[in-house]
Order: structure tokens, then sequence, then C-alpha cells
């Protein structure tokens, strides 16, 4: 992020830490963290500009894998001192490690307000649709029916969907990915070019409580036709002969809602199919809402239209209200109405 | 410190309540005047020499929209340019504006000024000008027997009566007779003044304020010009407006003039206060916290940060700390108290001095985010402006009742400096000093005011900066020759400090529990007995750093130590210097800091034959006396919202010996 410092060229080793990782076999995580310290030198990173803030849960260990400089927080609570850490050192290029517990329930406000204001950072939801590190509680995106510890008769309650969270919060990036998904630092890498609070959820699967709730669209078997990558100025194209022929999405004029259209020949452009714009926000809207299932999952950059940053504002207006003013605090004292009691006045 | 009152005397004016009617009835005006002049002429007076008193406290008393604030602190502004000293106590309600005329809608302004040193808003008032009648019926109870009340009869009709819940008429019913009575109505008496600026009767009937205020500088034989300067800034954008209250000050003024034959209207002279030379200026608890938080940051060579909350009575620092942006200060307004904090401590980790401040329930919310600090070894200022509790309690009102919380509140062994401040003036010190700690020992500090001071007014000394020893803080900025440890430390036990940015110095820290000197998590047994050992072992070394515990007034040894912290210095050094004069063997003790206490804290305390602790709260410092130093301290507890009286101080010294 500081564009003045000389960018020295990293390897992924040189983002590992000497601690040893301490998340299940298996976990999702691991592949995470993978990804992350593959991307960093491909952003040109620096390690000690770098810092990860996380609040509680398994995601939010991460900051002690990570070779930069980490806070691990309390519950909730890593976008609110982020927010501190990006005005007080601006320089800092700033990642926010959180889960779907951490982010959408115990934080939910502090995650509405970073995205509102805007603050320059990156924010990775790790969403496992449970909670792992308490043993296995039902969490804010678990789906109806979850059997958990808390919930043995199933949930009952309605799961929040995070990107549309995100959007709705009035974030000006939001993007989707997956644990093991290959196209992980590419979307990482989208994310750290904006400018601005970038939103990533990524599925991540907890072999433990969760076991495999993302294979419907994970699973390496069928991928092709129930993951939709959103690339920008592209046909949103996915699947192929494999899967049961190349499909698009386009709109229902009628409806005003999204379709699913067969593309044949691969004249997509007759069947309608939209061309993705990550600065269409009512179409970001529409994709964030589109039911898996019925429709593929959304992938990739939804939505990226930059807008000032909060930093940059505070920033700002630190500057122009200090112009042409000394921080002088004996003059600051001394203004205003004062009076003087002369020398030679008697004392108590 | 009594005002030297001449012979009482009971008047009361029958043309008050009925005699005059409002809406410019000029006829009625004529005579209710003059047969208030006729009253006046009965009574022989002193005539034209004003009187000398000592000390006078006058209260105003409104309705919540009447501006009493407003009056009372241009009224201070103008003791102050007098010369004299003084204290004030506003004591406002919690509603915005409650419904007019409703007994809960008082706003009250009391202040006591006079020509020696003052330390308290003064027990009971001499004067009250009461705008309305529930002003009178909340605030004539309080009322010196003799004292003078002024009230405006253009509010006594029946309505208003009856939301004060008043039966018959009070001017006419007798009840009160101890006091002395002056009631006209000031509201026909400004609409009169404004009708030459055209303006609504509503509009017309804002400006009573100002004539009251000119009628009470009359009294108190003030200088008008400073308030007409004020108003002329105040409405700098609607002269009508300015010309419209600048006229009702002079009439209130010209009143007391012309009709200063009265009895007990009668001009009173105090003289200018004694005091060291040098210039002064009056500061509000909230501004002199504010000023003093940006004086340690630049004494400890950092920028601040402050993130805050809105909330009764701590907003006012933010309010102030938001306009001082060249001093490299960024204020923040979080969404809810615990991002106010975390976002501080977010910045304490980035290298600038985090501060946050609330009251009693933003504290209690900040709770889990201070261990975090105790825990990463942070720098932090928590400014607690208490208020009355629990729970939402009494926003307006003042208490001391967070102590225990302050103190002890929070989860796990996390133990805190904690310092108190006694007076507005003090709080400038005590920001300093929270600063200072926070720097030299890496971490939270919590100090402690609260409404009562934040609100307060009094005049002050500026200080001179140069007096301050800077504290520069050094962050660690490349690798000791030993290897670099986050959680090694100095012979204090403070840890180093680095900044995020700096190269080679890469480190984690976290709530979890901290290996020593590494920092890396650590569970195990040993370990966490270690860092808990050196956590308290390090705020017990701030006591190192701090000065013995003074005796304010008496000796080691007294027969009686009278142990206060925070407000109730006024009211306790009064009542002392009072037992004192009797030839009461009383010492009087004020404890800045809380915790950890000054080291002769428990051969001081032993020293004294009975030990007393006068506190706005069911008695929590006299707990941590007792546990800490196993001395018998009594209580003496008030928790009416309201600050201790001298005489309740007074009272309380002589049944403890």
């Amino acid at each position: 992020m500081n564009d003045m410092t000389p960018v020295k060229a990293t390897t992924p080793k040189d983002w590992e830490t000497d601690q040893e990782v301490r998340w299940c076999p298996g976990c999702g995580d691991y592949a995470i963290l993978k990804a992350v310290q593959r991307t960093m030198p491909e952003i040109g990173g620096t390690p000690e500009n770098t810092v990860f803030i996380s609040g509680i849960g398994c995601s939010s260990r991460f900051p002690y894998y990570m070779e930069t400089y980490g806070f691990h927080t309390i519950h909730g609570r890593a976008p609110a001192v982020a927010t501190g850490v990006k005005l007080a050192n601006p320089d800092l290029d700033v990642w926010i490690i959180t889960g779907d517990g951490d982010a959408l329930s115990i934080g939910g406000n502090h995650t509405m307000h970073l995205l509102r204001r805007n603050l320059d950072c990156q924010i990775m939801l790790f969403n496992n649709e449970i909670y792992g590190l308490t043993k296995g509680q039902y969490s804010p995106t678990s789906r109806v029916g979850t059997n958990s510890p808390s919930t043995p008769y199933g949930s009952v309650d309605r799961p929040a969907t995070p990107c549309a969270f995100a959007l709705g919060s009035g974030a000006r990036f939001v993007a989707r990915g997956f644990d093991v998904s290959k196209n992980l630092p590419e979307v990482l890498k989208a994310a750290h070019a904006h400018r601005g609070a970038a939103f990533i959820e990524i599925f991540q699967n907890c072999i433990v409580y969760n076991k495999d709730v993302f294979e419907d669209f994970a699973a390496p078997k069928g991928a092709d036709g129930h993951q939709l990558w959103l690339r920008n100025g592209e046909p949103m194209l996915f699947g192929s002969e494999k899967s049961g022929g190349t499909k698009g999405i386009a709109l229902d004029n009628v409806g005003l809602t999204l379709k699913v259209v067969d593309v044949i020949d691969g004249d997509w452009q007759s069947a309608g199919v939209i061309v993705h714009d990550v600065t269409n926000r009512s179409l970001a809207h529409m994709l964030v809402e589109m039911p898996f299932g019925e429709f593929p999952m959304a992938l990739g950059v939804l939505y990226d239209d930059p807008r000032p940053t909060f930093n940059d504002a505070v920033i700002a207006q630190n500057e122009s209200a200090s112009a042409g003013k000394s921080p002088d605090l004996g003059k600051l004292l001394a203004k205003g109405q004062t009076w003087t009691v002369a020398e030679g006045h008697p004392e108590t | 410190m009594r005002p030297a009152y001449p012979p009482i005397v009971f008047l009361t004016l029958q043309c008050a309540a009925n005699g005059i009617r409002r809406k410019g009835n000029k006829v009625a005006i004529k005579d209710g005047l003059e047969r208030m002049a006729t009253a006046f002429k009965d009574e022989q007076t002193s005539g034209h020499t004003p009187v000398q008193s000592e000390a006078v406290v006058v209260r105003f008393a409104g309705d919540s929209g009447d501006g009493m604030q407003l009056t009372g602190g241009q009224f201070t502004l103008s003791s102050a340019l007098a010369g004299n000293d003084f204290a004030t106590f506003p004591d406002f309600p919690a509603e915005i504006r409650a419904p007019i005329g409703t007994l809960f809608g008082v706003s009250a302004f009391q202040i006591n000024f006079g020509s020696s040193a003052i330390d308290t808003a003064g027990d009971q008032p001499d004067v009250l000008i009461a705008m309305n009648p529930a002003a009178l019926k909340t605030n004539v109870g309080s009322l010196r027997e003799g004292g003078l009340i002024i009230a405006d009869t253009g509010e006594f009709n029946q309505r208003n009566l009856d939301k004060a819940k008043y039966t018959s008429n009070p001017f006419e019913d007798g009840s009160l007779a101890k006091w002395q009575v002056l009631a006209f109505d000031i509201s026909a008496l400004t609409l009169e003044a404004v009708k030459p600026f055209g303006m609504g009767n509503k509009d017309a009937l804002r400006c009573k304020n100002m004539w009251t205020l000119g009628l009470a500088l009359w009294m108190f034989d003030r200088d008008r010009q400073p308030i007409i300067d004020w108003l002329n800034a105040k409405f700098a954008k609607n002269q009508v407006l300015a010309d419209a209250n600048i006229a009702a000050l002079n009439a209130g003024h010209a009143y007391g003039e012309t009709a200063e034959l009265a009895g007990p209207l009668k001009q009173y002279h105090v003289d200018a206060a004694p005091a060291p030379a040098g210039l002064y200026r009056t500061v509000t608890g909230a501004e002199s916290i504010s000023y003093g938080l940006v004086a340690g940051a630049q004494l400890a060579g950092l920028k601040m940060f402050f993130g805050g909350y809105p909330i009764t009575p701590a907003s006012a620092i933010l309010h102030h700390l938001s306009r001082l942006k060249e001093y490299g200060i960024t204020t923040f307004q979080a969404e809810d108290e615990i991002a106010a904090i975390c976002s501080a401590i977010g910045a304490s980790y980035a290298g600038q001095l985090g501060v946050t401040s609330s009251s009693g329930p933003g504290i209690a919310l900040k709770g889990e985010a201070m261990g975090l600090a105790i825990m990463t070894e942070l720098p932090l200022v928590i400014v607690n402006s208490q208020r009355g509790g629990p729970s939402t309690g009494l926003p307006t009102k003042t208490e001391q009742s967070d102590l225990y919380q302050a103190v002890y509140g929070r989860n796990g062994d996390a133990p805190m400096p904690v310092i108190a401040a006694r007076s507005p003036v003090d709080c400038f010190d005590c920001a300093v000093e929270a600063v200072r700690i926070a720097v030299e020992y890496m971490t939270p500090v919590m100090l402690l005011t609260d409404g009562y001071i934040a609100n307060a007014a009094e005049p002050w000394l500026v200080p001179d900066l140069e007096e301050y020893k800077p504290f520069p803080v050094e962050f660690l900025e490349s690798v000791p020759e030993d290897g670099f440890k986050p959680y090694a430390r100095d012979h204090k036990l403070k840890r180093t400090w680095v900044k995020p940015g700096t190269p080679g110095l890469l480190h984690r820290i976290g709530g979890i529990e901290k290996e020593v000197d590494t920092g890396h998590i650590n569970y195990a047994p040993a370990n966490h007995q270690a860092m808990t050992d050196i956590r308290s072992a390090k705020v017990n070394n701030v006591a190192d750093s701090i000065p013995d515990q003074s005796v304010e007034q008496g000796a080691a040894g007294a027969k009686l130590a009278v142990v206060g912290w925070g407000s109730t210095y006024g009211p306790i050094k009064q009542a002392v210097r009072r037992k004192r004069a009797e030839g009461v063997d009383v010492a009087h003790v004020h404890i800045r800091h809380i915790w950890p206490m000054p080291k002769n804290m428990a051969e001081l305390l032993k020293s004294f034959d009975k030990v007393i602790v006068p506190e706005m709260n069911t008695g929590q410092l006299k707990t941590i006396l007792r546990d800490q130093f196993l001395v018998d301290a009594q209580p003496v507890n008030k928790v009416s919202g309201q600050p201790f009286t001298i005489a309740e101080i007074e009272a309380a010294i002589g049944s403890a010996l």
C-alpha cells in the first residue's frame, strides 16, 4: 500500500511464521492460508507494512501464522480495532480475518459500519456456517434445520447472506470464493487492488462440525455446471457438454429477475446472456441473492466500484482543519474570556 | 462565608399573580408597576449604596426551554470578570424538551461566588430566580430561610399552577412566609422591552432569560458590556435577535436601577477574591480534561486518537477534542462504546495515544476491551464521567458509584491504574498524569470524574506548560543485541512498544495468554502464573512514580481523618476548615491515585484515631481502604444525585467524634 517503499520481491515462504499451525487436519483454513501466502508476493506486499487483524474463532487464529504485524483481538471487534490502526497509520495494508459468527453475529454492527464508512482494507470472512471453536453450535449463516448442540431439533431461524449483508451495508467491493479454489488468489488480488473496504466471503469447509456443506457446488465433479465465475466484461456463462450443456445467466425482462438460459453453439448473444459489469450495483444485488440450486453459485468479483475512503476523508479533514493553525496549547488555554489578577494582590 | 444580609423583610407584591396580564396590556403593566412601587415605598431601605457581601449563592431555575443554563453560564462569566472566586452547579433534566411547565422539566443553574476561596456551589441559595411555578416548587425548599425569591408572575397562571401541582397560588396562601418574595411580571416587562423589534410573542418571550440576567447583573453590580459583546457575537447572523436580547438585558438592568428603593431588591457588591497573580479563565471539567489530554499527548510526543460514542455527561470531551485537530488529534465517533475503545486500542497498537471516554453504562460495555489492552499491554486512557446508576440510572445527575467498576470491574485478574480528579481545574493535571502512567507503564489507565465536575465551572489560573516535565515515548526501532522479544521488559516491567511498519520487528499480539518475553501463545500453568504476577507487579510499580499521599488540612495523627476522592473535595475542605476553626482535631485526606495508592497510605491512615469516608455511593472507597489497609474506615454516604453540602459533612464529623 505504501507506494514510496521500494518493493523487495518476497516469496510465499517469507510470509510464513515459525508458529505451529493449530487448525484441525483437513480444515479449509489451511488452503486459505496457503492462498494468502501465495498472493502476498504477487501483489508486491511488504511484511512490515502489512497487518492482519482478527476477532475470535477458528479463522481468527490466522494472524499468528502470517509473518507480518498481527493483532488477534476480541470477539467481533476486529473491524473496530482495524479502524483505529488504519486511521493512526494509513500506510499500513490492513487485512481483517473473520468468520460467520464473528462478523455477522457478535460483530455484525462493526462489520456494517466499517463497510458503510469504506475503510481501506480487505475483509476476509471465512464462512463455514457453524461455530467451530465453541464445538459446533449453529451460526447466523447456518441453513434452516441445522442440527447442532444448541439446536438438537434443528435450527428454525433463517440464515443471513453475507454478500447481501455487505452490499446492503454499502460495500463497494463484494467477492466470493471458496477455500480450495484455484481462483482464490485472483479474487484476493482484485480485493487488494480495490481502494476501500473489500469484502470477500470465502466458503470454508469445517470438516469436524459441518463437513462438506458446500460440496454441492465446490466438489470438483460437476463443478463447471455449479459454479458461475464472474469476470468483468465477459458473458455470464457456466457448464459444458459434460455437465449437460453450456448455459448462461440472462434477465427475465417481465419479472425483472435473473434466469438460466441454454446457450446453443456458443451463441450467448442471441440467448440474451448478460455481460458482467462489476460497477453495476443493481446487477450485484441480483447476483448476491441468486439462490443456489436453481442457479449456479456466483463466484469471483460480484461488485467493484470504488468510492472515496473513510481514512482519506478523515485525514483530508484533519489537514484542512489544521491548515494555518499552530498547535500552541499555551495560546489555546489563554484564549477567549480571560482576566488578569495583578501582582501584589493579597493572596489567601 | 455567609453573606451579611440586612434584617429580613417580608414583602408580597399583590400585583403579581392576577394584577398583570400578558399580551402587552400597557395599562395593566403600568398599574402593576405603580402598585409595586407603592409597596416598595412602604419599606425603609438602605438606599443607593450596594451592600457588601463576602459570598452569595444564586440559583436560576426555569423550564428546560427557558435558557437557564445559558443565563447561568453568562452570569458565571460575569462573576469571573468581576474577579470573584466561584463554583457552579448546573442541574438539568435528562429530557431535552420536557413538556413545558412540568415539575420534571425544571432546569437549574446554581453559582456560589465570593471574595474569598469558594470550593462548592453552596449549600443553600441566598437568591432563587424562579421563572415558573414548577421552578419555584422544586427549588424553593433549598432556599436559605430569609432568602430572596424573584419570580415571574406572568407564568403563574392557573394552567401552570396546575402543572406544578399547586392547589393555591403560593404568593397568596402564605406558604412562602419564611422567605422574601419579589414577584412581578417579567414576561410582560420583557414583551414591552422587545416590542420595537416586531417579534412574535413566542420569540419575544424567549428574551426573558436575558431580562432576568440584566436584573441579576444589576443586583450584583456587574458590567453588562461583556454580555452584550457575547450576544452580538452569538447572533451575528441575526441582528434583530441580538438587538432584542440586548434590549431585554438592558431593560432588566434598568428595572433594578429604577426600582432600587425596593426592600428585598437591593444591590450587592462582592469584592474580587484574593488570588495569585496571573492570567485566569473559567474552565469546566470537560474542557479541562480535553486540554489535559492534549497536553499529555504533547508531553509524550505522540499524536492522539480519541474514539468516543455520545453519552451524557461525557460527550463534551468528544465535542471539545473534535475542534482541536491541529494538535495532531483524530477524533472518531464510533458506532458504539465497544468500537470506541477498540478503535483507540487499534490506534495505540499503531503508535498513537489511544483515548476513549464514556460514563458508567458505556464503561461497562468497554470492559472486555479493557482486558484486551491489559493483556496486550498497550497504553490507553479511559475517561469515566460518572453519573447516577445502575443501568441508565440518572444520566444528568452526579454520583461516584463506578469506583468498584474502575478498580475491579473486568473479567480475570485485570489490574489497571485508576486516578480521580477532584475539581474542574484538577482534571487538567489528572489527565496529564493518566497519559504519563499509560505510556510509562504500557497500560490502560482509568481517569474518574463525574457529572458535577464535568459540567461545573471554576476560575483557572492558566498553567505554564513549561513547568510540566515531558515524558517522551521511545519506540523500539531496531533489533536489540540480545534479540527482539515483544514482551521483554524494563526495570519497571514496561514492555517494548513497536510501531507496525518497522522492519525487522514483526510480531503478533492478542488477548490469549502470552508467553513470558516472546509474547507467543502459551497456556502452560507456570507461564500463566508468571504473567498474572507480572501484570499485577507492573501496575503496583506505578506507586514508585507517584508522590506520597498529602494531608490537605490538619496532620497525621489527628483524632479524625475525613478521607475523600473526586468531587467531594469542595464540601469536605470547607467542612473540615470550619470544624478546625472550632478547635476540632480533624484532618482532610483527598486521594487522587486510587489504584495503586501512594506508598505511605497505610502508615498515614493508621495514624488517625478514626477515619470517615464521605462518598456519593454506598461505600466503595471505604471497602477498598478496609481491604487494602485493614483500617476501620466508616462510610458517610449520599446517593441523591446531588453533591454533598458542607453542613452534611460537618454533621458527619460531629457525629464521628
